[in-house]
């Protein structure tokens, strides 16, 4: 099938197998392997980017339902050389260690900053429900998110 | 010159990963590349009786089908550690083969791979082989394997067991101790079975150039030196010197990514036939059947004390299960990283633990964060909290009173346990002072009663932790069974501009060596740190090295980059002193130069560098060149301790437990760079949480995973846990250069029998005194109503 999407501000057209998911589509056709599998459950969030300005599991969604929207991956985050506020907290505060969950990180935080731009530890920590982090023990990105609220905010 | 040893530095490898641009394995692609795919075994024990691989060959993009009758790795993959049996036997060591052959023994266990040119055409393939399977019964509890008639893993060894093993006292006199004793406290349990869950899941590029006649293979490892080893010394018996071990970023290891699995042997023998490159990544479900797995000790323990709560003896038996092949460190891990630690941080004068090591109808059990000191620190510090419940002592004076003194290990020598181990230094007592102070420890008593008062049910556990790491003394590692050395490979190369390039053998994945050990090099040296580069995780960069795993990198691995500078600076003295016309004795060397004491002749580290590479006025009869490879072997293990105290509370109507706050005081020796030790331990103490509240790998009777995806394996998540509030003392290492003990495995050692502690504590006077892991609301619940 023939599918039009929108990715960091680039339109794409390509033939893709009705059955492959918008992570694969990501990766293997677009090769942008920022977007990280963690798992084939939709259960760590590792895969997750903004489709049309929301935060979704792209692991969940077919590359042929994402036809005609606006993705945003973590490759698209990064003004230039200069990191998107949300970046630069992430590495002010130490909030990854093996990064490889990181990328789901940035656009989860992306995700509640947008519907709550002053969260407090505790909607954040449920804001990031939905993806694992094995390494941080999460202290160190909720920290992260509340300072790159301020950030954001000032 | 600014300095940063000791300073928050911020890592330099966090911005490729915060742009997606890190390299994990998966992330590369190769020209030619195929994909593959696994059959496996959906029984945990049965017998192969046909593979039908015929339709699959013929499917849409296959490349090729490979069973065990293909002769691939005939020797299967080795095991890296001996311990044989107490009455000398030597320890059984089944074959692993790559593919099983005539029978499985796990659940997963692969039968054939399949090559094919993208991976939904491998899988597709995968569902086409036919294999026809009788099914046996199975055993996956440690005890249970040794109990008579049960079904065997191996059919010639006639009662399951791989080796037994003891260490301590002699077993009469700790009995006879017990005997005595004024109070014995008893704790049997199972130390649960763990999957380790790394995020990024195993995967592997095998590609094998045939003009070059040479592979290499890209793997998310640990320690690429030793996968090269096992795999061509071992697995396939091919040359060393011909094989590129490749291992860029890894999202995390955790000990699971340490061993030498069958499918990187697989995909490397398997690429010579083809031709081609190949490529497996496991998929989650896959990574719960084969990765690994971690603890599952079923423990049977008594500690004895005098009237005044002295313990006088500690007896404990162990069935430790090994899973049905023995991994690279499996025999290592209930055995020498575990039995040495049962000391603890107390003066106990007799000490026995017997451990059976029996093989089950499971995927192997290894090293898992911590890798046997967690299952000791647990068992000690429940004990102990134990102990002081039934005696109605404060669990905290208990632990006063057994703590051993405290030594420095340079004054004072260090302390020899009854477990064969000295302990370099430890200041036991500093370190719970400040723990209390950080809780606030009063003061929660006094809120805790009032709670209680009001039927709230609130409680405190305490963890007074020791363990062993800075892996390891090779003499000593040798004589327990270690079948490889445990030192580490520093190089430290300066460019002809006085840049520096350094080599180290340890290995990054997660724990930013790049910025820490640039930090200690630069003050070295005394140059800028971005003078600096660290380069890890390539066989064909870095000359020899053993990987990191049991917090040793900066323990082992910083201290054979130390020894490489001693010898750069050495050689630059003896060129500084050449330019400078004087004696090599009358120089000093800081802020990098060298100085003429006591004048302002000086020549700075990059002028002697370039006189180094472009020695046309030279002392004589030394070698141009300055560049330094150094292996250190260290004198001992290193010893981090601290105290780990959780609160919780619990529902009183459902049993959930909240963590409420963590608080970790703890004592890694000299700190590199507070921001990432702190973030060791916060990430630590999450793993140790997740097993005493959440995590449990279960396998029904016939060997079927019950908990094999995110959907019933339950990981902490964010809002399972609190802010870790972390703090430390400082007890230096006096055994190596930079006075570091290690701080990786230090959060998951201490933190798990605190949280288990402080759910009893809240309990207490509803008549509980013990929880089985995890603490599920369910269990709590029930616990709660007897
Ligand atoms: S890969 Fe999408 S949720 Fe895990
Ligand atoms: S930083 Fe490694 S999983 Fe989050």
């Amino acid at each position: 099938m023939k599918i039009t999407v929108k990715v960091n501000g680039v339109a794409y057209t390509h033939e893709v197998e009705p059955r492959i998911s918008l992570t694969h589509y990501l990766r293997e056709i677009l090769d942008l392997t920022g977007t990280h599998i963690g798992c084939d459950t939709s259960g760590c969030g590792a895969c997750t980017v903004t489709m049309d300005g929301k935060a979704v599991k792209s692991c969940t969604i077919l590359a042929v339902q994402a036809d005609g929207s606006d993705i945003t991956t973590i490759e698209g985050m990064a003004n230039g050389n200069e990191m998107h506020p949300i970046q630069a907290a992430f590495k002010e505060h130490h909030g990854l260690q093996c990064g490889f969950c990181t990328p789901g990180m940035v656009m989860t935080a992306a995700d509640i900053l947008k519907n709550n731009p002053n969260p407090t530890e505790e909607e954040v920590r449920h804001g990031l429900e939905g993806n694992f982090c094995r390494c941080t023990g999460y202290h160190n990105i909720v920290k992260s998110i509340r300072h790159a609220a301020e950030q954001i905010n000032s | 010159m600014e300095k940063f040893i000791g300073k928050s530095v911020k890592r330099r490898e966090d911005a490729r990963f915060l742009k997606g641009a890190g390299k994990y394995t998966d992330d590369i692609k190769l020209p030619k590349m195929t994909q593959s795919a696994f059959v496996r075994s959906p029984y945990a024990h049965a017998k192969i009786l046909s593979v039908d691989i015929s339709e699959a060959e013929k499917a849409e993009g296959v490349v090729a089908v490979f069973t065990a009758q293909d002769g691939c790795g005939e020797y299967g993959v080795p095991c890296g550690w001996q311990v044989d049996f107490k009455n000398g036997e030597t320890m059984r060591e089944p074959q692993h083969p790559l593919l099983a052959k005539e029978k499985i023994r796990h659940l997963g266990e692969a039968v054939a791979i399949v090559i094919a040119e993208s991976l939904e055409l491998a899988r597709d393939a995968a569902e086409l082989v036919e294999v026809e399977y009788e099914e046996l019964p199975a055993v996956t509890d440690p005890k249970k394997a040794m109990e008579e008639g049960a079904p065997l893993v191996h059919d010639q060894w006639p009662d399951n067991a791989a080796f037994d093993w003891c260490i301590g006292n002699d077993r009469a006199d700790v009995e006879a101790a017990l005997a005595t004793a004024h109070h014995v406290t008893e704790v049997e349990y199972h130390n649960q079975r763990l999957a380790p869950n790394a995020m990024e899941p195993r995967s592997y590029i095998a590609d094998y150039d045939v003009n070059a006649d040479k592979w290499t293979l890209y793997t998310s490892t640990q320690n690429p030196h030793l996968i090269r080893l096992l795999l061509c010394a071992f697995a396939l018996g091919i040359p060393e010197h011909k094989v590129r071990v490749v291992s860029y970023d890894v999202g995390g290891g955790f000990g699971s990514k340490i061993y030498h699995y069958t499918e990187e042997a697989l995909l490397t023998w398997a690429s010579k036939e083809i031709g081609r490159p190949i490529k497996w990544t496991s998929d989650r479900s896959e990574a719960f059947l084969t990765d690994a797995h971690g603890r599952d000790h079923v423990v049977h323990s008594r500690m004895g004390f005098d009237k005044d709560g002295k313990i006088v003896a500690h007896l404990t038996d162990e069935f430790c299960g090994l899973g049905a092949y023995l991994s690279t460190f499996a025999p290592a891990v209930p055995t020498y990283l575990h039995g040495t630690l049962f000391q603890g941080v107390y003066t106990t004068p007799l000490i026995h633990l017997n451990v059976t090591a029996p093989f089950t109808h499971t995927v192997a059990v290894d090293a898992y964060r911590g890798a046997g000191r967690p299952e000791a620190t647990y068992l000690l510090e429940r004990i102990i909290s134990k102990g002081a419940q039934e005696m109605n002592m404060d669990p905290t004076e208990i632990r006063l009173k057994n703590f051993i003194p405290p030594f420095d290990g340079v004054e004072q020598p260090g302390y020899q346990t009854q477990v064969a181990l000295q302990y370099d230094s430890g200041n036991y007592h500093g370190v719970l002072k400040r723990g209390l102070e950080m809780l606030g420890y009063e003061d929660f008593r006094k809120e805790q009663k009032e709670a209680r008062e009001n039927g709230r049910l609130l409680g405190v556990g305490f963890s007074t932790y020791i363990e062993g790491c800075g892996i390891a003394p090779s003499a000593v590692v040798g004589a327990l069974g270690a079948r490889a050395g445990l030192y580490e490979v520093g190089q430290v190369r300066v460019q002809p501009t006085g840049k520096v390039s350094v080599y180290t053998g340890a290995h990054s994945h997660g724990q930013g060596h790049e910025t820490v050990f640039a930090q200690f090099v630069a003050d070295k040296l005394g140059i800028p740190m971005d003078d600096v580069e660290i380069e890890h995780g390539d066989t064909e960069q870095v000359a020899f090295g053993m990987g990191t795993y049991g917090s040793r990198s900066l323990a082992v691995g910083g201290s054979a980059i130390v020894k490489s500078i001693e010898k750069i600076l050495e050689k630059g003295a003896k060129i500084a002193a050449h330019k400078l016309e004087a004696a090599e004795g009358d120089l000093e060397y800081a802020e990098g130069k060298w100085t003429v004491k006591g004048t302002d002749k000086s020549v700075s580290f990059g002028d002697v560098s370039l006189t180094a590479y472009v020695p046309h006025d030279y002392p004589e009869g030394l070698e141009p060149g300055l560049d330094f490879s150094s292996f250190y072997d260290p004198t001992n293990f290193t010893y981090p301790f601290g105290t780990h105290i959780a609160v919780v509370e619990v529902d009183p109507d459902t049993g959930k437990v909240d963590l409420k706050r963590f608080v970790a005081c703890d004592d890694v020796g000299n700190v590199m760079n507070p921001m990432i030790v702190d973030g060791q331990i916060q990430g630590g103490v999450a793993q140790g949480v997740g097993q005493a509240l959440l995590e449990e790998v279960v396998y029904d009777e016939g060997g079927q995973m019950i908990t094999g995806s995110y959907m019933d394996y339950a990981m902490p998540r964010a809002d399972d846990l609190p802010m870790i509030e972390t703090d430390r003392t400082v007890t230096p290492c006096p055994h190596n250069p930079l006075g570091v003990k290690g701080a990786g495995e230090a959060g998951a050692i201490g933190s798990t029998p605190a949280v288990v502690n402080a759910v009893v504590d809240a309990l207490a006077h509803l008549g509980v005194t013990d929880l089985q892991m995890p603490l599920t609301p369910q269990r709590v619940w029930k616990a709660m109503q007897n």
